[in-house]
Order: C-alpha cells, then sequence, then structure tokens
C-alpha cells in the first residue's frame, strides 16, 4: 500500500484518539447537501487515478479521488460506461463523492442490464475506517457471497462509516443506439403512460416530465430502439437535455426555492398540482419546489410508500427513522467509527 | 442440555404457536438435521412452523429472553449448510409463510411471504406477462426468503442480476423481536442502505418475513446458440471475446469435455463430445433485438475459433441445449456414489488457466472433477466425484475442494459466488479476509443482534479458528497441498 494511503490512517488514528472530527472531502461538489460538518477538512483528492481496468471483465478500479469525467471518458473510449450515470454538480466531482453519496442519474430507472442504482454496480471498496484501519470488501467479479456486503453498505453512507480509498465497480457497453422521444402532456398523464410502457418489454433508460413535456430516451440494439419508437409515437428530438439533467444544470434546479426529493412508488400521484415539481425515474423520482411544512411533505411521502428528503431550505436532510432502524444504524456507526470523527452528523442528527 | 431450561422454553412456545406446530424428539426432528449440505447434521432442541409474522416476533423474543439460539430455515435447499441446525438451539422453519401477498403491473413488483418459491411468483406474475429474473437451479423449491438470505443467483444474472438486484423492499424481525422494513415502496430509503448487508447476511442479522420483489416483462423471444471448441482456452478466450464486444448474453455457460460426456447419455441434447469445451450462449428480448444479437455473437464466436457453431431452430431445440447443462448435477449423482458442487467466482480472463488447475488437481487427489459453469459470471460449479462409503474418498474430496476454493482466492476471485459459506467454507474465509475485515464482519452482526443468538457460528469465522488454521499452514504438510501458494 502506498505512502498516501498509510499517511491516511495515521491522520485518522490521531484524530480518533484526540476525538477531533473530520470533514471528508473530494471535489466539494456535494457539501451542500446533508447537516453541515464541523471538523477539520480531510482532502482526499491525492488519493486519484484508475487501479486497474480490464474492458473484458466489465470491471474498473479506481481510487476515490479520481474525477468522474475523466473516468468515464477512459471507459468512452474502449466502448464502456457508469451505467447509474451519476450527477456531477460540477467538473470536479469525484467517484468518491458520487459512492459517498449514492446519487444516480436518469439511467437509474433502466432496467438491468441498461442501468440502475450506484449499488447495483458496486463490487468491492477499501476504506479506512474510524480506527485508522485500512479494510477491504468484496472484489471485482460480478458473483460474490463471501462476507456481509460491507461494500453496498458504503453507497449513500455520506463518509459516516469510512474513508473510500479504492472503488471497483461494474461497467456495462454503451448502447449501440440512442434515441429521445417528445410527448405534450400532463403530469397525471405521463405518470399513467409511464405505468403501462414500464410493464412492457421497452429499453427504457430516462424519462422526465417538467411543466407540461414529457420526454423520454430508448437504449439498446438498433432494432430494439426501432421497434420501441414505433410503438410508443411522439416526436424524436434531438438528445440534449439529459445530460444538463443529469448534472442538476435543469433550469427547474435554478433559484433558491427549498428544494424537495421525493423517492416513492410510480403509482403515486402528483404532489399538489400548484406547486412546481419535475418527475424522474418512470414517476420514481420527484422534484419539488415547494414552501410547505417538511412534516407534511414527509408525511405525504410515507403515506405513499416512500421518503422525503430536503436537499434545499432549512429543513433536516433525511426522514427520520423509526427507533429499531435508528438503534441498528447508531450500532453500526459505532462499531466502524467508534469515536464518532467522520462526517458527525452528516446524514442525521443523531450520529 | 438443561432440562429445566427446555421445560421453559418448549411452554413458552407452545404458547405462541400451539403443541402441533412445535416439533419435538428425534422422529419429527429428524427432517430437519440438515440442508442440501448433508455432509454437515446436527439435531435441534426444537423446530417451530411459524405461520405468521406476529409468531414470528413472539418466537425470537422468547428465545431471546432465554439466551437460546435460533437457525431460520426456508425450503432447506441451501449448499452451503447455512441451515444447519445448531445443537443448542431451535430452527424456525418459514416455510407456512407461503401466500403471495400482492402482484402490482402498476408497479412491477410482487410483494410475497418468504416461504413463497422462487419459480411461483414467476408462475403467478406470467398472467400479468411479468416473471422474477433470478432463477437459481433449485427454483422449482427454493424459497425467496432463502434467496434473500443467500443472494441467489442463476443462468441470467449477467444480464438481469442477482436477487440483490431485483428486491426493493424487505419487512424482517430482529433477534430482539423488533420488526424493521428495509428498502421502501420506493427506489431507496433514508439512510444506510441496510437493505444491502441483509441481502445475503444468510439469515444471520434479521428474519425476513416479507418481500417485495421487482419484476420484469416475459422476453418475448429467446435463442440458444451451442459453440464448439478445440481447446478449453479457446473457449474461454470466446467469453472474453463477447464481452469485449459489448454484448451481454442472457446466459453464457460452459461445459468442458467430462462434463459433456457425463450429460449426453441422458440429456440427448445434441453436444458435441469431441469439443475440449463449449458454450451455450442465449440471446432474448424481442424478435428484433434477438435477431441482431444471434448475428453478432455469430461473428464473434467464429472470430474467437470456435470449430461449430449451432443456432436453436425452434424452442423444443432451445429446450433440449439447455437440458444438457440442466441435467449436469443429476448425471454427477449417477456417475459416482456422491458428487461434492463448488462454488468459486474467478475473474473471466483465468478461466483457461483455472480448468488446468482442476486437471492437475484432479491427478493429484485421485478424484474425477467435470466443470460446468456460469462462463459469462466467471462462477464455477466443479463436480468432485467421489465415494461417500469412503473416508479416504470424502477426506480427499473436501481436499480437492479446498485446494480449488484456495485457487479462486489466489486468482484473484471469491470462495463462493451464490452458494453462501454457511458451515462448509468457513475455513476458506480464513484465506479469503483478514483479522480486520473478520472482526468488522463480527461488528456487522453485533449492529443487528447484539446478543449473537442467530444462526450463530455460520458465514463468519471466528478468529482464532483462522489463527489455528494459520498455525496448522505453517506446521508445513499439517494441511494437504503445502505447495499450493497461499496468503
Amino acid at each position: 500500500m502506498d505512502a498516501a494511503v498509510t499517511d491516511l490512517c495515521d491522520v485518522v488514528r490521531a484524530a480518533a484518539a484526540a476525538r477531533e472530527p473530520l470533514r471528508l472531502r473530494g471535489g466539494d461538489t456535494r457539501h451542500w447537501l446533508g447537516g453541515a460538518v464541523a471538523g477539520r477538512e480531510l482532502d482526499l483528492r491525492p488519493l486519484s487515478g484508475i487501479v486497474s481496468y480490464e474492458p473484458s471483465e466489465l470491471v474498473v478500479t479506481v481510487r476515490a479521488g479520481t474525477r468522474i469525467d475523466e473516468l468515464e471518458a477512459e471507459l468512452a473510449a474502449r466502448g464502456q460506461m457508469l451505467a447509474f450515470e451519476p450527477p456531477r454538480f460540477a467538473p470536479a466531482s469525484t467517484v468518491g463523492g458520487c459512492i459517498a453519496t449514492g446519487l444516480a442519474g436518469p439511467r437509474r430507472m433502466a432496467r438491468q442490464p441498461l442501468g440502475g442504482a450506484v449499488r447495483d454496480h458496486v463490487l468491492g471498496v477499501s476504506v479506512i475506517d474510524g480506527r485508522g484501519g485500512l479494510l477491504s470488501f468484496g472484489g471485482t467479479v460480478i458473483k460474490n457471497v463471501a462476507g456481509y456486503d460491507v461494500s453496498r453498505m458504503m453507497v449513500g453512507s455520506f463518509g459516516v462509516l469510512g474513508i473510500l480509498v479504492d472503488v471497483s465497480l461494474k461497467v456495462l457497453p454503451r448502447p449501440v443506439e440512442e434515441a429521445t422521444l417528445r410527448f405534450e402532456c400532463d403530469a397525471g398523464q405521463a405518470l399513467e403512460w409511464l405505468r403501462t410502457w414500464q410493464a412492457r418489454p421497452l429499453p427504457l433508460s430516462g424519462s422526465v416530465w417538467c411543466g407540461g413535456e414529457l420526454q423520454l430516451r430508448l437504449s439498446g440494439a438498433s432494432a430494439a430502439v426501432a421497434a420501441a419508437r414505433r410503438e410508443l409515437g411522439g416526436e424524436r428530438v434531438e438528445a440534449t437535455s439529459w445530460q444538463a439533467l443529469r448534472d442538476h444544470q435543469h433550469p427547474f434546479f435554478a433559484g433558491a426555492a427549498p428544494l424537495w426529493r421525493i423517492a416513492v412508488p410510480a403509482t403515486a400521484p402528483r404532489f399538489a398540482d400548484n406547486e412546481p415539481e419535475l418527475i424522474e425515474w418512470g414517476g420514481m423520482q420527484r422534484w419539488l419546489r415547494s414552501a410547505q411544512p417538511a412534516e407534511q411533505i414527509r408525511a405525504w411521502a410515507s403515506r405513499h410508500g416512500g421518503h422525503a428528503s430536503c436537499w434545499r431550505g432549512g429543513a433536516p436532510f433525511m426522514t427520520p427513522l423509526p427507533p429499531a432502524a435508528l438503534a441498528i444504524q447508531q450500532r453500526l456507526k459505532q462499531q466502524f467509527d467508534p469515536a464518532g470523527i467522520l462526517n458527525p452528523r452528516r446524514l442525521f442528527a443523531e450520529f | 442440555m438443561n432440562l429445566p431450561v427446555n421445560a421453559l422454553l418448549f411452554e413458552r412456545l407452545r404458547r405462541i404457536v400451539g403443541p402441533r406446530r412445535l416439533l419435538l424428539g428425534t422422529e419429527q426432528l429428524r427432517p430437519y438435521e440438515c440442508d442440501a449440505l448433508t455432509l454437515h447434521k446436527a439435531m435441534p432442541r426444537a423446530v417451530v412452523l411459524a405461520e405468521s409474522e406476529a409468531e414470528v416476533c413472539a418466537v425470537l423474543s422468547a428465545c431471546h429472553a432465554l439466551g437460546v439460539p435460533v437457525v431460520p430455515r426456508g425450503a432447506g435447499t441451501g449448499l452451503s449448510g447455512g441451515a444447519t441446525p445448531h445443537p443448542d438451539g431451535i430452527v424456525l422453519s418459514l416455510a407456512r409463510l407461503d401466500r403471495i401477498l400482492s402482484l402490482d403491473a402498476a408497479t412491477c413488483t410482487a410483494t410475497v411471504q418468504p416461504g413463497v418459491r422462487n419459480l411461483a411468483i414467476s408462475e403467478a406474475a406470467a398472467a400479468l406477462g411479468l416473471c422474477y429474473a433470478p432463477d437459481p437451479s433449485s427454483q422449482v423449491a427454493c424459497s425467496i426468503g432463502g434467496n434473500v438470505a443467500e443472494n441467489s443467483g442463476g443462468v441470467h444474472c449477467l444480464k438481469y442480476g442477482l436477487t440483490l438486484h431485483n428486491v426493493q423492499r424487505v419487512r424482517a424481525v430482529t433477534m430482539q423481536g423488533e420488526v424493521i422494513e428495509l428498502g421502501s415502496s420506493g427506489p431507496d430509503a433514508p439512510g444506510l442502505d441496510l437493505l444491502a448487508v441483509l441481502v445475503g447476511s444468510e439469515g444471520m442479522l434479521a428474519v425476513v418475513t416479507e418481500v417485495t420483489v421487482r419484476l420484469v416483462p416475459v422476453p418475448r423471444v429467446a435463442r440458444c446458440m451451442l459453440a464448439s471448441f478445440a481447446t478449453v482456452e479457446d473457449a474461454a478466450t470466446a467469453v472474453a471475446a463477447l464481452i469485449a464486444a459489448g454484448i451481454l448474453p442472457a446466459g453464457l455457460e460452459m461445459l468442458d469435455q467430462a462434463a459433456a460426456r457425463l450429460v449426453e447419455p441422458h440429456a440427448h441434447a445434441g453436444y458435441d463430445l469431441d469439443a475440449a469445451a463449449i458454450l451455450l450462449c442465449e440471446s432474448d428480448g424481442t424478435a428484433e433485438e434477438v435477431a441482431e444479437e444471434i448475428e453478432r455473437m455469430s461473428a464473434v464466436l467464429r472470430g474467437a475459433r470456435a470449430t461449430r457453431v449451432r443456432v436453436s431452430v425452434d424452442e423444443q431445440e432451445r429446450q433440449r441445449f439447455w437440458a444438457g447443462r440442466k441435467n449436469a448435477f443429476p448425471a454427477a449423482g449417477r456417475a459416482a456414489p456422491a458428487y461434492y458442487c463448488m462454488d468459486g467466482t474467478i475473474p473471466r480472463r483465468h478461466l483457461g488457466e483455472m480448468l488446468l488447475s482442476i486437471q492437475r488437481m484432479e491427478r493429484e487427489f485421485g478424484l474425477r472433477c467435470p466443470n460446468v459453469f456460469h462462463a459469462g459470471d466467471g462462477n464455477l460449479h466443479p463436480l468432485i466425484l467421489f465415494d461417500d462409503a469412503d473416508p479416504d474418498s470424502v477426506r480427499r474430496a473436501e481436499a480437492l475442494g479446498a485446494a480449488i476454493l484456495a485457487e479462486s482466492v489466489r486468482l484473484g476471485g471469491t470462495v463462493t459466488g451464490e452458494h453462501g459459506v454457511g458451515l462448509e467454507k468457513l475455513d476458506s474465509m480464513c484465506l479469503q479476509f483478514g483479522a480486520a475485515e473478520l472482526a468488522a464482519f463480527e461488528g456487522v452482526k453485533r449492529a443487528f443482534d447484539p446478543a449473537g443468538l442467530l444462526n450463530p457460528g455460520k458465514a463468519i469465522p471466528a478468529l482464532h479458528r483462522c489463527a489455528e488454521l494459520g498455525g496448522m499452514r505453517v506446521r508445513g504438510g499439517a494441511l494437504p497441498h503445502a505447495d499450493l501458494p497461499r496468503f
């Protein structure tokens, strides 16, 4: 293991002994998401670069401080991609930040093997825990059930369990063909269509409804995309909007109004007709600009089987957990970071 | 065994499930002494047949209060001893929680109880044009609760993912008797992803009482290709060439010559018995997609020195091509008094090297070992043929199995791809993980089950066990094949 990593282990060990909180940062493009961390800044960008890449294995192992755009350029050169299409917010965004926040882009709605969630594509990690120990979980093979799946638990953990050093990711071939279709419709109609289409063998790889317009992305074999276009109709448009949507550069995300992310089943209705809303993932991810009280938004999401997180606007980041689940999460934190020094209270006020 | 505790325990359990669903005594307990790994057997104190989540909660609370270990059990088809009883504990059977609670075409999900059979989900969803994709070979019998515990795979997981990728939400009961929900009906859940760590945890973190799975549209068409190769290295290279060409076949299976010759007399699949290895390569989707993909796959296979390529002309022939692969285990059962199925996974690029190593080990241990495997995932199932009535043969079979797993780890792979560690591979885990990782696994266990009563002693070896093994290794020659590289 190289000096940069052993040095980092020493830093963490010293911080744990002194009970000094650390604020983990990569590109720092997501620091505004979640609770503010009061602590000494630990810059993880020096841990960067591709460790190994075997296109025929569909696996890349990368240092967590590597920029997402740099990794994606390497993959694209071999006709491959990160199928979870992570948001980058800004070019400085790193793989570590992407894994730690667990955020996926428009391709999240696609079925295997066209897309999926971030954790669906994580095969292994090396992490430094809160004691300064370097641990390795998972590996570089697709099927692996030896030991608990700690590597996937790191996805979306916001750095509270450990510092990501290396990440092994499953990568996928880029689709041969893509097409974007446009439909004019209200939200109710869009949700109804999306529900019907999801149950058919169509190569859907992105959907967004906003302001009376539904856009749909198709990806796959040329024949499959052509057949789906015939089946769905709509107007074919240039696929310009997906990158902006993915990186939250879509005009909907601009401005100071509170921003909520609501994760619900596709069958949930629209939150309110008079509140600005952007609907993604076939109806499973809703973005809401609403000044309604947090309790009301959260209660609505829970009632429909999901949850709401506050991205901008001052309410606590995550929906509070029921006591039994909170107790397990607190004990996990205690096991991995007994001194409580890694990104304290970034995820929940309790830890 | 402490009799007063037994009396108290049985009385409490009887109050929860009544006398008929509390099994006691050798005759009633015998069917539960092992799962499909029959090498490990033990008698539990009792077996409880639960019929509701409330009963599961009450049973776990009672056992927690009395300090009695609990081993959850589904259909008992596991291959690694994950459901082997604990001699001081009880077995909690979830087999009677076997109702499909809902099927929803609008969300493409099914919510089922843990005892529902894997195949029963697809059968019920067929009316909606949907199916549940993960298809372990035991899918006729294995339960979805067991699939969650083992993160089961199958022949289609290269394209469609493992259990983990197809489960959205789980309700489960902790050893303390508390109900928790992991995941949600939406795409994710707040906080740490406990669902990801529960799937594949071998029944050691919580007892699953309800599972919401994702359903996918049934492919409209499927066709299978059969390709012959003059050497196993050529076949392995062809697998890499397919993936490198950006193709993800719905199934990509390999049989070596020994396996093909083993199954052909029974299955009449039409396999090329002169080939050193054959590949089964399936394409599914719409008619247009399949036609396009078969074309591309044929070109790649021929370019990768396939000596013969055939494409199934109809569904009947496709089924026949698969019949050989699916008959591998029964054929092994007929070819020898017993067989032992291994489950290592390696990076695909080492497939050729691995097969040569296994051939060397066959000579070394004096046992035959035909190979079938999920080539697309690099997941091997060497079938070690041995005589279970001959202690020396049993010893050599276990030693050969351990040597194959050690080789999997040396090649950068894992000791188990889909069957789980259970009791079977505890020693092999010591090769794959260091003390720090094993301690972290213990930490995860304690976070869910501080008292350590849920399926104790499985999946994660105790540190002293690995230390003792390490000591044996250092003494040299105490373990067979000290010449094998280990670390």
